[in-house]
């Protein structure tokens, strides 16, 4: 029965959709008000509708309705609950209509906070929210729906993959699709105002908070991800370059690039065209992320099951979206010239750098993951493109960002002078010297340049943004600084710590491989490891080893580890490894295969320093986004905007 | 269907990296079989390196690798072993030739076009406004100025 | 309109225009670099006589098929028949290649579905599949009567491929000259 409703109230979204579609639109164009009102409320029920379908799937794995196929596929009634509710996104259906409730509560959100949007704008703007949605909406019940029965129900489900029963699975893919699906709402903004004629800064400034948030959830599934894989997965690794994960870091850089750029047309009016093609290519990145997670056309640990037909729609939905977007925007651009003068050095010139360089990286990215497809598809043959590649492009192109975040937050708005700008970098840059290339030398192991260089770099945009806090304070004090600056300068921060995390980590871990045996110590990066045996381990559904490491470093106890190995009864091995976590470094061990009569077992151990930088990092950059979208400007604006525009007409 | 069974049994190779002990003498050879295991694709699975898969054949090539480097082979001569065998597809560093050209050459190229579209953007705009007031004008201007502050006073 | 403002769309279009083409595309299917090479060298025994050795140069003069297959496979099992009527079409013989199985094991699952193998050429340890970039089982190779590997069926066999690609193939290899 609630699967029934959770069907029909999916049903009634898509068509709410289509009218949340197709009316406001219309209404615009012909100056309808009736079909432009009809905007509004459409949105907020295709949200209430899907939250039903979405609570309706819930409930039927909560339940363990195995008659529901898609539920039976995927738990087990001896799935912990929270692992339950996880499991509605755990695959392809579920995810896809996770996608599709997201989406329809961003659009509710702007329903609520875009009040000072002009009415023809907003209808405008859910309208094309509504189209995308309809697209999502009839992709889910024409080739995946979730509510589809199972007759006769299964007596108990498939047992849903250990890997999945965790914590971090939970978190990371519902913070992703907030992010894609966010960066839908500044894409309908461009739209619209491109359907509308308009295109000025208010459209920027209206963006702009969205964007930043968007990001900011982007940012933190992404780190998510990283993070969840680092701890579960026992290599130590924490990126592959995987297709999957370049398709949420491609939207990643596209929405950086767009942050920036709407910066621009906020306070200058400068780059409108510009910064509406980003909007454009941010959101297809997503959308193309979706395809190529689901359509089968790259292999991928991530990938979905795939099934050509689902292929096809997708890739014909996005060739529709983004291909009427582009051919709209070819032909409205042009239109739109900014005639705002900047001088060569000036901060507009550092901001379009920060957008080239982000751009050309995104594409390389692009090209890197559909070379194979492309080469193979020229029938030229049949290549691997990985991670000696990805790393080749992207670690040089870090270095000029890095470089430029220091220049372009001092530079001046318009015109400024090479000179000016030295002086206010050259403390900073020479402190990032100094401090660049002793730390390599006093803090790690030994001197490389390599750790000098990323050092420099962090020190170098971690002074620069102190420079340009000082800057800002003075005669306010730190209390004078807006929401927004402060943001900015997180932000900024945040890339600094990253930085740190990726060079040191990827420079000074140490990885070994050994044999040990009950008793034996092994030594490495100043610690000691006392290997003490293995003991057996009974589980409610699985049995293992527990290994016993005790870690000490110069004879002080540092920490105990218990590495485990469990076999569960399904036939699925997985390992728990025993990790310290620390600011500094990270002590990881796993445990491998028993080799021997003697209790020999093959033990793989890690020392990686400032690993966690790397998703400090990533949380600092997130909670400057939040700081920044709070900044009281955008509310303080929007009501003079609101003042202004109850004198117009609609 | 079939490809969601497929798909899921392939998920518990993934569930740990392999960790084997293999012996070497010279850290140098260690260095280079890290280095090989980590550029070498394993075939069976879905996008993971020799490194970090638990398939047979993957234990098998590293196997082979480890024998190879013991042998006094170098990372040419291992790679062009895999590469006879297996084609480019094992190989995650693309090698540098025809079909590569673009692969290689692409961020660079996108890298020049994207600056010089910015130098030629930026070149077009007329410098900010560099409208130098003639003798004439500026004489006028102050007078106007100085007109304003005696009417405020 | 200016011209460059539709380059993004005509990128775009370009993309889409390959991404339509790979959805036709098998991304994990590996193709065989030793198609058009002599058959690398390998001297094994065979499953019910030990004491015979089999190596490609013995074979020279015919045209032969390899099938790569172990007990432990689940689409051998099918695929067994097919290589069965195909053998029955005495067109070329084929020797199978027991990829790291146990000999019990194979000698069971032979005997339950028939043998079909002019002989059975034991791998126990996957070495000589590796020398032939064996990735996956089952896995067919088609031999000329140099020692040339013509052609390489990755998966299972069935009747269209037998039709369409193993039929031509070999009849038109029976023609060459040794």
């Amino acid at each position: 029965m609630i699967p029934e409703i959770g069907h029909f109230a999916l049903i009634l979204a898509l068509v709410v959709a289509l009218v949340q579609g197709i009316f406001p639109i219309v209404g615009a164009h012909k100056g309808w008000a009736s079909w432009v009102a009809v905007a509004k409320p459409a949105a907020r029920l295709q949200f209430l509708l899907l939250l039903v379908a979405f609570a309706a799937l819930s409930w039927a794995f909560l339940q363990s309705d195995f008659s529901v196929r898609y539920v039976a596929e995927n738990s087990n009634t001896r799935l912990p609950q929270i692992f339950k509710f996880s499991a509605v996104w755990g695959a392809h259906e579920g995810s896809l209509l996770l996608w599709a409730l997201i989406l329809s509560a961003w659009t509710a959100t702007v329903t609520l906070f875009g009040r000072s949007l002009s009415p023809l704008m907003m209808a405008r703007v859910l309208g094309v929210l509504g189209l995308v949605a309809t697209g999502f909406l009839a992709f889910l019940i024409f080739t995946s729906n979730p509510f589809t029965r199972l007759l006769p129900a299964a007596m108990e489900g498939r047992d849903l993959n250990p890997l999945l029963q965790d914590i971090g699975l939970v978190m990371h893919p519902p913070m992703l699709y907030m992010g894609y699906v966010g960066f839908a709402i500044p894409f309908a903004f461009a739209i619209a105002a491109m359907l509308g004629g308009r295109l000025d800064a208010a459209w920027a400034r209206w963006s702009r908070p969205w964007t930043q948030a968007a990001w900011m959830f982007l940012t933190l599934g992404i780190a998510l991800g990283s993070w969840w894989a680092y701890y579960e997965l026992g290599w130590g690794g924490w990126w592959f370059w995987d297709p999957v994960e370049n398709a949420s870091f491609m939207p990643w850089l596209a929405g950086t690039a767009l942050m920036h750029s709407l910066a621009v047309t906020e306070k200058r009016g400068a780059f409108k065209a510009w910064t509406v093609l980003l909007a454009i290519f941010t959101f297809s990145l997503s959308l193309l992320g979706t395809f190529l997670v689901r359509s089968g056309v790259l292999t991928s640990v991530h990938a979905f099951a795939s099934d050509p037909s689902r292929g096809l729609f997708i890739l014909l939905f996005l060739a529709t979206v983004v291909g009427s977007s582009l051919a709209l925007y070819a032909a409205r651009a042009s239109k739109v010239r900014s005639h705002v003068r900047f001088a060569l050095v000036s901060r507009e010139t550092a901001l379009l750098l920060n957008n080239v360089i982000l751009v050309v990286t995104t594409v390389s990215i692009l090209l890197g993951t559909l070379y194979p497809l492309i080469i193979d598809a020229l029938g030229a043959g049949k290549i691997s493109v990985g991670p000696p590649y990805f790393n080749a492009v992207f670690i040089p192109l870090t270095i000029p960002l890095a470089i430029l975040i220091g220049l372009g937050t001092v530079a001046r708005w318009k015109r400024d002078s090479l000179a000016h700008i030295w002086a206010k970098v050259r403390l900073p840059f020479v402190a990032s010297l100094v401090f660049g290339l002793v730390f390599p030398a006093v803090a790690m192991a030994h001197f490389t340049w390599k750790a000098a260089l990323g050092m420099v770099l962090a020190f170098w945009v971690l002074f620069t943004t102190v420079r340009v806090i000082r800057d800002y304070a003075r005669g306010r004090g730190l209390g004078g600084l807006s929401l927004s600056q402060w943001g900015m300068a997180l932000g900024h921060i945040g890339v600094a710590v990253f930085i740190v995390g990726i060079t040191l980590t990827s420079i000074y871990s140490l990885e070994e491989d050994v044999r040990l045996v009950p008793g034996d110590h092994y030594r490495m990066g100043g610690y000691d490891f006392l290997f003490k045996g293995t003991t057996h381990l009974e589980g409610p559904n699985y049995q293992g080893t527990r290994g016993e490491i005790v870690i000490t470093k110069d004879g002080r106890p540092v920490t105990v580890l218990y590495p485990e190995k469990r076999n569960y009864l399904t036939g699925m091995p997985m390992t728990e490894a025993g990790i310290d976590p620390g600011l500094t470094r990270d002590l990881f061990v796993a445990l491998g295969e028993p080799l021997g009569a003697d209790g020999a077992w093959a033990v793989r151990i890690y020392v990686k320093p400032y690993v966690r930088w790397i998703w400090l990092g990533a949380l600092i950059m997130a909670l400057g986004g939040i700081l920044s979208l709070s900044d009281k400007r955008y509310r303080v604006l929007a009501r003079r905007e609101q003042r202004a525009m109850a004198g117009e007409t609609a | 269907m079939r490809a969601v069974v497929f798909a899921l049994l392939l998920l518990p190779l993934l569930t740990w990296a392999a960790i084997e002990v293999h012996q070497f003498d010279d850290p140098e050879q260690e260095a280079l079989y890290k280095e090989l295991i980590a550029e070498l694709r394993c075939l069976v699975c879905q996008n993971q390196n020799l490194a970090d898969s638990n398939a047979d054949l993957a234990k098998d090539l590293r196997e082979k690798t480890y024998e190879m480097i013991k042998a006094g082979k170098n990372k040419d001569e291992i790679i062009d072993w895999m590469v006879n065998r297996y084609g480019d597809f094992v190989l995650y560093k693309p090698p540098v030739q025809s079909n590569t050209l673009l692969l290689w050459g692409g961020p660079f190229i996108i890298f020049l076009v994207g600056v010089v579209v910015l130098v030629r953007f930026i070149r077009r705009r007329p410098a900010t406004d560099q409208h130098l007031l003639s003798d004439e004008e500026r004489r006028k201007a102050e007078a106007l100025l100085r007109g304003e502050d005696e009417e405020k006073a | 309109m200016k011209a460059r403002y539709l380059i993004p769309l005509g990128v775009f279009l370009v993309i889409v225009g390959f991404l339509a083409v790979g959805l036709k595309l098998d991304p994990k299917k590996v193709p065989s670099p030793l198609i058009g090479k002599p058959a690398p060298h390998f001297e094994l025994p065979t499953l019910y006589d030990p004491a015979e050795k089999i190596s490609p140069e013995k074979l020279r003069g015919k045209v032969w098929l390899l099938n790569v297959f172990a007990s432990w496979c689940v689409s051998c099992r099918a695929e067994h028949r097919v290589i069965g009527r195909f053998v029955q079409l005495g067109l070329a013989p084929v020797y199978g290649l027991n990829y790291k199985d146990a000999e019990t094991d194979a000698k069971a699952w032979l005997a339950q579905l028939g043998n079909p193998y002019e002989a059975v050429i034991v791998d126990r340890e996957g070495n000589t599949g590796i020398d032939w970039g064996v990735y996956g089982v089952p896995e067919t190779f088609v031999i000329d009567k140099k020692g040339i590997i013509r052609d390489k069926i990755i998966g299972p066999v069935n009747d269209e491929i037998v039709r369409d690609r193993l039929v031509p193939l070999i009849r038109k290899l029976n023609e060459e000259q040794g």
